[in-house]
Formats: C-alpha cells, structure tokens, sequence
C-alpha cells in the first residue's frame, strides 16, 4: 500500500485484518470519525480499521481504484456516487445490507435514496447535511425588523433585504441582506425554491426551464437593484469562508443559506456577541413549496477493488447503528440520518437549532443533487452563468438556450457510454450480489 | 565509422541513458499514449472505447475550448514580452558595480522561490479590488485625477472584472521573472569587456553600447529565455487557478487551455477528450517554437561560430 506499509501498526492490530479507510476529514471532525473508529477496534478483536485523512479524496480515489490499489472504505460526497458507480468503480452493497438486516426504513428517505443509483445500493451515510437560512438577529434588530421573525416567502425576504441594504457616505455597499451569490454554493440548485428541478429521469436536463428562468429572474433583479459593480466591490470584501472575515460574522450579510457546519464555524469565528437564528430558506411560493432544502450526505462506500470488502462492511455496519452513528454526528455537530434518535441526542447538541436540519431532511421538498455523471460541469457551468447574470453581461435569454443545448450534448454522450457498458455493468453487479 | 567513433558514441550514449531512460518513461511514453487516447472515450476507470476523430470534431465545435485558447494566447502574447523586457532590465541594473549589488539580486530573486501556491494567495490578497494593497497604493492617483478633471474614476477590481483579471495575472508572473533574471546575469558576464572598451574608445554611450554589443553578445540567452517563456506561458495553470480559488475566474476570463485539460481529465472524467485537447496545445507549441527558431536564426550570435 502507497504510504500504507510504511505506516506501523500499533501492536493491538496484530493477527487482525487491517482495512484503509480514506477519508477527507481533518480536526475535529477526523477527530469525531476516529472516536467511532476506536470503539470500533476495541469493539472485536477480527478487524483492525486504519484511518487515513486524505485530501482532495474524489480524484486521488479515481486514481487509486484505476491503479488497483484503492482503500477499502472511503468517505465520499453523495453528489459523487452517480458518477462512481456508473464507471464501475464502487461495490454494489445490496447482499451486505440484506444480511445485516438494514432497511431503508431506518432512514429519512432522502439519505438512503441519495446512496442508489441505476438500481443498486452503493453508499450508506456518515454525516448528513441539508441547508437552511441562517439570520443574523443583531441586524435585524438594527434595521428595525423583528430579530425573531426571519422571512417567510421569498418576496418578504427581498423586502428584508432592502431594509437591510446599508451604504456608506461614497455610495459603496457596505451591508446587504442577502445575497446569492454568498456562499454560491448550489447554484444548480437554487431552482428548487422555485418548484423545479435541474434535472429529472423523464426529461433529461432542465437547465432552461421556465422554473430555472424564475430562479434567473430572481438573480437578474439583483445587479438591476443593487448595481453589478457594487455588488461585485461588496463581495470582494468578503474574507475566506473558514475566517474571522466571513462576511456573515462581520455583518456584511445578514442572511446566508448554510448547512449545520455552520456552527462549529461561527463558534470559531464570530464575535462574541453573535446573534443567529435558523429557519427553513422560503420559497418563492411557500403555500405549495415549503421547506425546501437541499440535502446531501457524506457517505461510505467500499471500493471496487477493495481487498477486504467484508470486513469492510462490517466496519460500515457498525457506523449504521444508532449508538456510534449518534456518536459520530453529536461529534461532527450534525444531525443523524436515522430516523430513531435518542433524546440524549438533540439533549447535549450543542446547536439550538439542530432540529430545524433534522426536520428539514424529512420535508416533502428536501430536494437532491441529481444523480448524474456530468453533475460537476453542470454544477460549474451553472456557476459560470449565475456570476455573469451577477456582473450583469448578460441575460438569462442569452445564457440558457445554449448551456442547455450543451448540457444536453454531454449528457447525451454520457447516456451513449453507459449503454456501451450497461449490460455488461449489470450483469457484473448482479454477479456481485449474488455472491 | 571507425573504432574510435563507436566507442565515444558508445560512452556518450551510457552517459546519457539515465536521461534518454527518463525522457522515454516520463515523456515519450505518455506523449504516445495520450496520443492513442485523444482518439477514445475513456473515463479512465472504465476501458477506452475507440471513437475516431469524434473528440478533434468535438473540439471545432466546443465554444470553451475556443475561449480557453484565446485566453491562453492572450496571456502569452502580452507575458512573455513584458517579462523578457522585464526581466532584461533588471539584469542589467543588477549588473552595475555598486556596493550592495549581490543584495538586491538575491531580493529581486526571491520572489522565485515561493511556492506558486503561497504566491497565488498572496496577490490574491495585494489585488482584492475593496481592501487590496495595490489599490490602496493607486487611489491617491486616482483621487488627485478625478479633483483636476472632476471625474469619478476607481482603480479596476482586478480579480472580479473580466476585463482586468488577465492584466493582473501578467503582472504577478512579471513579477516572478527573477529566474529569468539570473540567466540573463550570467549571459550579460559573458561578454567580452575589450569589445566594451572598443566601443567606449570609439566614444560609444551606454545605450549604443547596450544596442550594439550587450543585445547582440547575450542574444542566444534571449532566445533561450523566449521559448522558456513560451512554452511556459502556453502551460500556465497553478497560478490562475489558485488566485481565482480554483474557479476559471469571472466570465471564465481566466479559464486557461491547462486549466481546461484538467478539468476535463479530473473533474469531468473525459480522459480522451483531454488529451485531445493536450495533443493540439502541444501542436501550437510546438509551431510557435519551431517558428521563434527559425526566425531567431538571422538574429541570434552565437561566439563560437
């Protein structure tokens, strides 16, 4: 093993089998990982569980799985799973989990349902997230809006932001209410505060529907109001995200769609007297849309090619009870994808708001990233087009058509090469199962 | 050949061989294969399935791979005269007898031995257009101008304005021309001082010497900088990609070809396609050298000839 062999084995893994779990934690969320990891070691005395944090986990994993020498667990990002599996490089787990008995009942539907793809299981959750609107209630407080009260539609929300809009003497932007374009992380999926979605089964890519064109609208308004270039000074002061600068700690926003890692950040970085409260993001239509979310999960997956994939299974098993699983979320601060929670749980959880993450995992509108091999240069083409909308060079109108028109080129393309290989993949993976 | 010849092209070549073992393994052989691949669809897990000539007709259509090139050869047609110019200037004021010279040539180099990841975050911070230090540097000109002219004119937003964002990244190269700096120091100590002292006794200033000995005796070093500078400038990527946070940067103004291939390598797993894409960027590169050597040949002197 790479960096593997050389690494000494403390002398309680003697005799046992040892299996490299690559994840991409570090500080105290390795920390939380390698308390379960620990227990789990102490747990048996067959299976010794090395953790190994790496960065930039998704491209040294393809690497490592094409070299045929992969880990044989690693943690992964949901939005990943589509793309792995359709390129074979995941082990179907549908045998383990019928045998050790886990349901899909046991989960909020979204997280089980975000480890499936083309028919198979191939991933089962560590840490969730899902995201929701956080408020800055000194702020509201400050532009005379009631701190407890966080908007409830997206038109109340604009009228916010308005109120919350503050230049100084030279015109200069120097505290909005929100903006989209902080963070900008899902910037694919801000459509489904709209009723849509980026992508479906039955109609392919969806990157220029008239509920992707209100979403448009929505970010168009935005350099129309506040003026692209003051909008583009604003966000240039904004600090690095893990930084006493971000913007949400220094009052230059006072709004921000985030998951429940926001936390453990602004426990690190926010003033001392920082005010926050958490509520569902509204939609633009709340009566038919409401709590929308967007969720996604880190998950665990064993590698095709994984040289001990029972036991690290088994190790996977063991994360999936309640016990450790509440361990390992209480440590990472996030919620648990388990539908059976303890009261100790949201008891000790240090984020009073925990439970808004957890509920909205169980809304009707917790949407997904779609499972799509060409999600990434989706996601970066959306991006692309959402910050020009925001210097204002363009329109919707110009932008869309043709990033649908190559959306669905490569998605197409990617269709052709999953039926090159889809027989051959299934009957594999059916074998797998089998066995 | 006779005995003799064998055996120096014998001992000649196992001197060589660790290199030619290395060029073979690391270079030839991937320059081969990723030849091979540019005309498959390989996602590097799967197998590679032959297509044709489907990712080179891909490639005619694709608008980014278009714009990556402009921008790839914008940034080499202003970068590499700017720093050569740059970089050439500064050797020969550090060529200068003065006390305290060997300082500033060890401060003008420095800048080179940061790792271009430090380098990339620190211009990041000096060209942030609302809190940046270069900005703060140009706003009392910029205050002065618009008091005598009335107007309203800001220094540009450098990393969030299309239109600044590949200015700036020239500038953060330039200043990274300390390399070139050095081998154009060695070069300016190679010229003969007798055909200084010629010109001088034939009443020769500083800039007619410069033109008419310096440019001419250190010409082969010029050339070697230039198509170091080239073929650099056609590889640009750590630097953008790090100063734009790994984005292609706003209006995809910083979207190199470099940049392109690995997205379309790594990120988008179309293996194929990306050595398409490599092998016509190593085709560019290659014609652009082949054209700067040809037409090098009338200017550059070489002593030994």
């Amino acid at each position: 093993m790479l960096g593997g062999c050389s690494r000494e084995l403390p002398p309680e893994a003697e005799g046992r089998v040892v299996i490299d779990y690559w994840e991409k934690w570090t500080g105290f969320e390795a920390e939380a990982m390698q308390a379960v990891v620990d227990d789990f070691n102490a747990s048996q005395d067959r299976i010794y569980v090395r953790y190994l944090p790496v960065s930039q986990i998704d491209r040294k994993l393809l690497l490592a799985i094409a070299g045929g020498n992969p880990p044989d667990v690693a943690g992964m990002w949901s939005y990943a799973v589509a793309a792995y599996s359709e390129n074979n490089a995941l082990t179907p787990l549908d045998t383990y989990v019928a045998e050790a008995g886990i349901v899909e009942e046991d989960y909020y539907p979204i997280f089980w349902e975000l480890g499936l793809h083309r028919g198979h299981l191939w991933a089962l959750p560590s840490t969730p997230a899902t995201n929701a609107l956080h408020w800055n209630k000194k702020l509201f407080r400050d532009a005379g809006l009631d701190p407890d009260k966080p908007p409830r539609s997206l038109a109340e929300l604009e009228a916010m932001n308005e109120k919350l809009l503050l230049r100084d003497a030279n015109g200069r932007i120097i505290r909005l209410g929100h903006n989209p374009q902080e963070p900008g992380w899902w910037n694919a999926s801000w459509v489904a505060w709209f009723g849509g979605e980026p992508w479906t089964p039955e109609d392919g890519m969806l990157a220029d529907s008239p509920q992707m064109r209100e979403a448009f609208a929505w970010f168009e308004s935005y350099p129309e109001r506040f003026g692209g270039h003051d909008l583009q000074q604003l966000r240039n002061s904004f600090g690095n995200f893990a930084s006493p600068q971000n913007p949400f700690f220094t009052g230059r926003v006072a709004m921000t769609l985030q998951g429940p890692w926001l936390y453990n950040f602004i426990k690190d970085y926010a003033p001392e007297d920082f005010e926050w409260g958490v509520a569902p993001f509204p939609s633009l239509d709340p009566e038919r849309w409401p709590g929308v979310t967007i969720a996604e999960s880190d998950q665990l997956v064993i590698p095709a090619g994984a040289k001990h994939p029972e036991e690290a299974f088994e190790f996977i098993r063991y994360v999936q009870q309640q016990g450790p699983m509440e361990k390992l979320c209480l440590g990472q601060k996030k919620f648990s994808p388990l539908v059976e929670v303890s009261d100790a749980f949201y008891a000790e959880h240090p984020n009073p708001y925990i439970k808004v993450f957890a509920d909205l995992a169980a809304s009707p509108n917790a949407a997904r990233t779609s499972p799509i091999t060409i999600w990434n240069e989706y996601r970066n083409e959306m991006t692309n087009a959402v910050d020009t909308v925001f210097l204002g060079d363009a329109t919707a109108e110009d932008l869309l058509p043709p990033l649908q028109k190559n959306m669905v080129e490569a998605y197409d393309r990617a269709q052709e090469r999953w039926e090159r290989v889809a027989e051959q993949r299934e009957e594999e993976w059916r074998q797998d199962v089998e066995e | 050949m006779s005995r003799s010849d064998w055996i120096r092209l014998r001992n000649g070549l196992l001197f060589i061989s660790p290199w030619i073992l290395g060029f073979v393994v690391l270079n030839l052989y991937p320059l081969l294969s990723s030849f091979a691949y540019s005309f498959t669809d390989y996602s590097v897990l799967s197998d590679p399935v032959y297509v044709g000539t489907d990712n080179y007709e891909r490639l005619l259509k694709d608008g980014l791979f278009w714009q990556s090139l402009y921008n790839t050869f914008f940034f080499a047609a202003f970068s590499i005269p700017a720093s050569l110019a740059v970089s050439l200037i500064f050797a020969v004021l550090l060529n200068f007898e003065l006390p305290g010279r060997s300082i500033f040539r060890t401060i003008y180099f420095l800048p080179s031995l940061l790792p271009l990841v430090c380098l990339g975050v620190l211009w990041q911070w000096l060209l942030n257009g609302d809190i940046g230090l270069i900005n703060a540097a140009l706003d009392p000109f910029f205050d002065t101008f618009n008091r005598i002219f009335g107007t309203s004119v800001r220094p540009p937003n450098w990393l969030a304005d299309p239109a600044f964002t590949k200015p700036a990244l020239i500038l953060t190269t330039v200043w990274t021309a300390g390399n070139a700096v050095v081998i154009f120091l060695a070069g300016l100590q190679d010229v003969p001082r007798s055909l200084y002292e010629a010109a001088e006794i034939d009443g020769a200033n500083f800039f007619q010497k410069l033109l008419h000995v310096t440019l001419p005796m250190i010409s082969p070093v010029i050339y070697f900088n230039g198509i170091m500078a080239l073929i650099g400038s056609f590889q640009v990527f750590a630097l953008p990609f790090i100063i734009t946070g790994g984005s292609d940067g706003p209006g995809r103004s910083l979207m190199f070809t470099a940049t392109y291939i690995y997205r379309r390598a790594f990120e988008y797993w179309d293996m194929g396609y990306a050595c398409a894409i490599g092998l016509v960027l190593f085709l560019f590169v290659l014609v652009l050298t082949l054209l700067a050597h040809f037409i090098s040949q009338r200017y550059t002197y070489y002593q030994g000839e």
